[in-house]
């Protein structure tokens, strides 16, 4: 835990003051001294103890067994056929948003009047009995680490959030699943779990914040052998911080809010901040080779990374000094992050920690078309002035995110809103529907982002950027954490979608954004979708050599006998696109079933070798038998 | 081996599914666009107003922004420094030099000239043919194309008239212009080359093979016209006009400069339209037959063309314009090619095509003629040609020197015209068989006047002219012919040998064999002409008109082949230069001729004589050497 001597809290109190301070100078006309963090849930105000965990054993009591997020929050169209978002957690919660039904119903031909409900309470029936492995849980129960074989339990551990596994679980439908659920403590609860499973021959799948996209956490179906899944979120504990060097200790399984929240008590933050931050956990980023929204400014998760401690079932791996950089060889680090869980449990990570930003604020630039935003972007990755986030949504984003304001209280935001449009769209001739936006988050001293901030702008007005306020650029964050909602409600009135990303040289990110988007559209049509897609894209990050592009693509699948396999399919051609068009594999996401057949093409068959026989060396048995990545 | 009782069992029912039956096949109707024209005036039509539909992704530029996108593009950017560290020059001037050659190439499309075409060319239209025929359903399937994807215009190519007459379609149906690549020869021109170039016609030079500049220039130049969609681009697969009315062998270099941006991702997709011109009668009809018997070809130039003027005063009869099915090179490349291989290089450093690339152009390019040939519109004096020239041969080989009764001509007519349209030929035959075959004779009766008081080459000009008319069914009958010849032998063998022989001669796929194989087989077996019994091949009683008519077909090619073959052994001394090749063969042949040793006079046309060569350096039977 952080050290609570007298002179810690006095330099935390006079941080948080320069922090104030920093806030009370913004400009009075703007939010701009909403933190990012105002985005994503907050923990109701009983929750601010920091002995409080995020996360209970038994999940299902605050978040959907089905769906995304918390129990509390979700989309939802009213009687009157307005959409509605309930809860209290998120900026955007117990707001009208009257503009989405609209859009939804133009967008995918769909209709508030039909709906396609779920399922909504798990028949325990439907799970299969666990197979127990009884010498293995003997040995357990008598180590005392909590476990449990519950069917809501093992369900909850059984899946990902793909498209394929939330619409199995809206249809009440289960397949193979943990047989028992365990929660360690501690490194050496995991160190005696791993050693049992090796000693019993059972399969281990580590679980960490189950926000996973890429199948990696279904149980591999042909698995015979007793699947334990080993739920990391009792370790959640930030065990030291080094303010010399700026590093935290911290245990693998607690999840992003909580960490950012234990280190803003003290005055710190990571700055890794992935779309999933509010569940995903430290060892899972750290087993899929994460990436924040503000790399730019904190790295990405192997940046950040110092020391990384790991089980594997010949023991725990880990360096023997927490140096910032060695010349000893391949890096070893590099055989954990983006192992997937193939490999062992990582227990333990020193983080590098930064003082909390002084001041944030958000902006955003409308661009005449997509064209000219993405010359934007490259510019200023050319120029290395990247503020904390940059992003480019195309067209058709612009519009959802638009779709997605909420009601306006005041006449007179909606008469500005509206002299806002008539000069972008009559004065500036921009033509509504090929215009885009960019949306920035810059962060760190006031007179830096102001400097920072005057800069960007002035790259951006020579490509025909327009400055188009802060509010534009707060919603878009905000669309971050929401967007995983909104699947659900779609998925409520017959709409299926997910998002895939990629990462592509510059040179190839406007044609790579043209040809997926265009072959989504003509799978859709060729597999027989009734209703035009939502095709659509955003550049999320970029780098010296490249970018890193989300596509979005979601549709209406009424009257499909098997929307999800047509769904599969589309993705599916989707991914050779990309491939086909330079782009790799992943740039965060990770493989994991999901993407395993491209392994070798994407690494040559030398690297798959590479990766076996570490592999075949770390674990012969086959106990993190999870089956990603190779 | 192929086992014929395969083929049947699994032929007949398998082909019946996969090979639509060419007698189901489908086609558009016609509408002759000259109707209005002789209805209505040329010159309101010349100012109508022209609006046609672009391409949806289309960037609105003008020939001279095009330009500067080319110079300043990173291909040529990479080529000027290249050339200026091998050569030495300054990239200041090898860029001015780029921009001179680019001068002299580009197009610079203008609507009042295309405005002054449409009138003009309505006028001579008008005189000079009774009809154009065009489908209208083709046109609404380009007009759709236009709008998704860059579109490429691939006509056939049969005559000068060709582009000019594709361009009066377009206009008239209010279809975007293409630009057109077309031969330096016609910039000779001085005023008309001018002209050509305001209606969209851009000039390249017949032969540039190491000129890397150039390469880049126009391979860049036509890219950017493609991808941002300023116009579809035109050019004619066949590289030439046809002299012998018989479809080239394609020429791939245009084909992989518009596939490219495609297969590099600069476009989601490409979509090509395989046009088919049809003549009744070609313009160019006896220039053809004198060049094709080393009579030169006049230059082209302003005043021969002038001069030319007489052709006005004659009747060409009636033009078929069909365009195909729009074909998405996207969809011609999946599973053929692997897009991923320009993920390692930067997409504009020029690089030789990868072998899977190079036989995928091929491929399409063989496809795509094909498509051409299949709607090829086949008049009825084609296959009365056809028979006149077995009879006269048959009666040359019987010193006979009688006609032949027109009942009995008609007969045949009409029992060709079934088998033809059999074989899926897309037949135009309007009215009943006899006037037909009467009018053809009338009309025939000016060209075919076949003599013998005529000297050689005179007799010769007008039997290739009247071959020409044959060759255009040769693609209905060729795969059919191969297995006719080949089936007293061991007929898989044989037939592989005589279609790689003649790959040269007729659009015939490589690493087809098979395919054309059972597409033969089935032709032959569901006309009744071959019956398939448990090991052998049976030629059935109807059967063996079929087969002596389709062998007969292709007997001047065989002798022709043969002859050039005893020519090479028999009189070509050690080495043998490619410009002496063609006059020392003609000389023999000419020998033979005289002496009654060789009935065909076709085999004069120097056309077949190239081939053959071309076909015997492939297999190895002659060499090349550099010197």
């Amino acid at each position: 835990m952080a050290s609570n001597s007298s002179s810690d809290r006095q330099r935390i109190a006079q941080q948080r003051l320069r922090i104030i301070a920093g806030h009370l100078r913004a400009p009075v006309d703007s939010d701009s001294t909403i933190l990012a963090a105002e985005c994503k849930a907050q923990g109701s105000k009983t929750d601010v103890s920091s002995e409080r965990k995020t996360v209970p054993r038994r999940r299902q009591e605050i978040l959907k067994w089905n769906g995304w997020g918390y129990s509390d929050t979700r989309f939802l169209f009213n009687k009157k056929g307005q959409a509605e978002f309930t809860g209290k957690r998120y900026r955007l919660s117990g707001m009208i948003i009257p503009a989405l039904q609209n859009w939804f119903e133009g967008t995918f031909g769909a209709s508030v009047q039909h709906k396609s409900p779920a399922m909504p309470i798990l028949t325990s029936s439907a799970v299969q009995p666990p197979t127990l492995n009884e010498a293995f849980v003997d040995e357990l129960k008598s180590t005392g680490i909590p476990c449990s074989h519950d069917a809501e339990d093992r369900v909850f551990r059984g899946h990902g959030h793909c498209l394929h596994e939330v619409f199995a679980l809206r249809e009440g439908k289960v397949g193979r699943v943990p047989d028992i659920v365990v929660w360690p403590n501690c490194h050496n609860d995991v160190v005696k779990i791993v050693e049992l499973a090796c000693k019993h021959n059972v399969c281990l799948i580590p679980y960490g914040g189950g926000t996973s996209v890429s199948s990696a956490l279904e149980c591999p179906p042909e698995e015979t052998r007793c699947i334990v899944s080993l739920d990391t979120s009792q370790m959640n504990r930030i065990l030291w911080i080094d303010e010399k060097n700026l590093t935290a200790h911290v245990e693998a399984g607690i999840v992003g809010q909580e960490l950012e929240r234990l280190l803003n008590e003290s005055g710190y933050c990571t700055g890794h901040e992935p779309d999933s931050m509010e569940f995903s956990s430290l060892g899972g980023w750290v087993a899929t080779r994460a990436s924040g929204m503000k790399k730019n400014i904190y790295g990405n998760i192997e940046d950040l990374v110092v020391h990384v401690k790991m089980v594997t079932p010949q023991g725990v791996i880990e360096k023997g000094c927490q140096c910032p950089r060695m010349s000893t060889g391949p890096d070893i680090h590099h055989f954990i992050m983006g192992s997937e869980g193939t490999l062992g449990v990582v227990t333990e990570v020193t983080m590098k920690i930064r003082p909390m930003p002084e001041y944030q604020k958000y902006g955003s630039v409308v661009f005449p078309n997509f064209e000219q935003g993405v010359a934007c972007l490259r510019e200023v990755a050319k120029q290395r002035c990247a503020p904390a986030s940059i992003r480019l949504m195309d067209n058709e984003q612009f519009k959802f995110g638009h779709a997605l304001k909420p009601q306006v209280s005041s006449i007179f935001t909606s008469f500005l809103d509206g002299l806002k449009k008539f000069y972008i769209t009559k004065f500036k001739g921009f033509d509504p529907d090929r215009l885009c936006v960019a949306t920035l988050l810059f962060e760190g001293d006031r007179e830096k982002v102001l400097q920072h901030e005057k800069q960007v702008y002035d790259i951006a007005a020579k490509f025909g950027g327009l400055a188009a306020g802060e509010d534009n650029g707060q919603r878009g964050y905000m669309l971050t954490f929401v967007i995983a909602y909104l699947r659900d409600l779609g998925m409520d009135y017959y709409v299926i979608g997910e998002s895939f990303e990629t990462s592509v040289p510059w040179d190839r990110v406007l044609d790579i954004c043209r040809n997926v988007k265009a072959r989504i559209i003509q799978e859709c049509k060729d597999k027989g979708v009734q209703f035009s897609p939502l095709s659509t894209c955003r550049v999320t990050q970029t780098y010296d050599a490249g970018a890193c592009v989300y596509f979005y693509f979601a549709f209406n699948y009424r009257g499909l006998s098997d929307p999800v396999h047509v769904y599969e399919q589309v993705e599916h051609a989707a991914r050779e696109e990309i491939l086909a068009n330079g782009g790799s594999l992943s740039h965060h996401h990770g493989v994991g079933k999901l993407r395993k057949e491209w392994m070798r093409e994407t690494i040559s068959d030398v690297g798959m070798g590479m990766l076996k026989s570490v592999k075949n060396y770390v674990d012969p048995k086959n106990i993190f038998g999870n089956r990603n990545l190779i | 081996d192929i086992s014929f009782k395969k083929i049947i069992e699994t032929g007949s029912s398998v082909l019946l599914l996969f090979l639509s039956d060419p007698m189901l096949k489908k086609r558009d109707d016609f509408e002759d666009i000259l109707e209005e024209r002789r209805n209505s005036s040329d010159l309101k039509y010349a100012l109508r107003c022209y609006t046609p539909v672009l391409y949806k992704g289309v960037t609105p530029c003008t020939s001279s922004m095009l330009k500067s996108m080319v110079l300043q593009s990173d291909q040529l950017h990479y080529v000027i420094n290249q050339v200026s560290k091998e050569t030495g020059k300054a990239t200041d001037d090898i860029k001015e030099e780029a921009s001179a050659i680019l001068e002299e190439m580009a197009q610079c499309l203008q609507l009042s000239t295309v405005r002054f075409f449409a009138f003009t060319l309505s006028k001579a239209f008008k005189t000079l043919f009774r009809s154009i025929c065009v489908n209208e359903d083709g046109i609404q399937r380009l007009q759709q194309a236009i709008q998704e994807h860059p579109v490429v215009l691939l006509p056939s190519h049969r005559s000068y008239m060709d582009f000019l007459l594709m361009s009066y379609i377009l206009y008239t149906y209010d279809v975007a212009l293409p630009v057109i690549a077309a031969g330096m020869d016609f910039m000779g021109m001085k005023f008309v080359g001018e002209m050509l170039r305001m209606s969209g016609a851009f000039f390249i030079r017949r032969s540039f093979g190491g000129d890397k500049l150039y390469w880049a220039l126009f391979s860049e130049y036509v890219k950017t016209m493609l991808k941002n969609g300023f116009a579809p681009v035109e050019f004619f697969l066949e590289g030439t006009r046809s002299r012998t009315s018989k479809s080239l062998t394609p020429k791939l270099g245009l084909l992989n400069i518009v596939m490219d941006p495609f297969l590099k991702g600069e476009v989601f997709d490409v979509n090509v339209v395989p046009v088919s011109i049809s003549y009744e009668r070609v313009l160019e009809e006896t220039l053809y037959a004198r060049e094709l018997l080393g009579i030169p070809k006049p230059k082209e130039s302003t005043s021969g063309l002038f001069k030319a003027r007489k052709i006005l005063s004659e009747d060409y009869g009636s033009i078929h314009v069909y365009f195909g099915q729009p074909v998405s090179v996207r969809s011609l490349a999946q599973g053929k090619v692997n897009r991923c291989q320009f993920n390692l290089v930067p997409r504009h450093i020029p690089r030789r095509p990868s072998e899977d690339i190079a036989s995928f152009v091929n491929d399409s390019a063989y496809r795509l003629v094909r498509a051409q040939e299949e709607n090829m519109v086949l008049k009825p004096w084609v296959l009365v040609a056809s028979l006149l020239l077995q009879y006269h041969h048959q009666n040359q080989a019987a010193g006979q020197k009688r006609g032949i009764a027109l009942g009995e001509l008609t007969a045949q007519a009409v029992w060709l015209r079934d088998l033809s349209r059999q074989y899926g030929a897309f037949l135009h035959w309007p009215g009943t068989v006899v006037t037909q075959v009467f009018t053809i004779i009338l009309l025939a009766l000016c060209v075919l006047t076949i003599c013998e008081d005529k000297e050689l080459l005179s007799q010769a000009v007008i039997l290739l002219s009247c071959a020409s008319y044959r060759n255009q069914a040769l693609h209905v009958f060729v795969r059919p012919a191969l297995l006719a010849l080949a089936i007293h032998t061991e007929v898989f063998n044989s037939f592989s040998f005589l279609r790689n022989m003649f790959s040269n001669e007729f659009i015939l796929c490589p690493g087809a064999t098979v395919q054309d194989f059972e597409e033969a087989c089935y032709l032959l077996v569901k006309t009744g002409a071959l019956q398939f019994t448990q090991q052998e091949v049976l030629v059935t009683e109807r059967g063996h008109r079929t087969l002596a008519f389709l062998s007969t077909m292709l007997d001047p090619f065989l002798q022709g082949y043969q002859v050039v073959c005893r020519f090479l052994c028999e009189e070509a001394t050690e080495t043998l230069t490619e410009k002496q090749f063609i006059p020392a063969v003609r000389k023999f042949i000419k020998k033979l001729l005289l002496a009654g040793r060789l009935r065909y006079m076709e085999v004069l046309s120097s056309d077949l004589q190239k081939n053959s060569l071309a076909a015997l350096l492939r297999l190895g039977a002659v060499r090349k050497m550099k010197g």
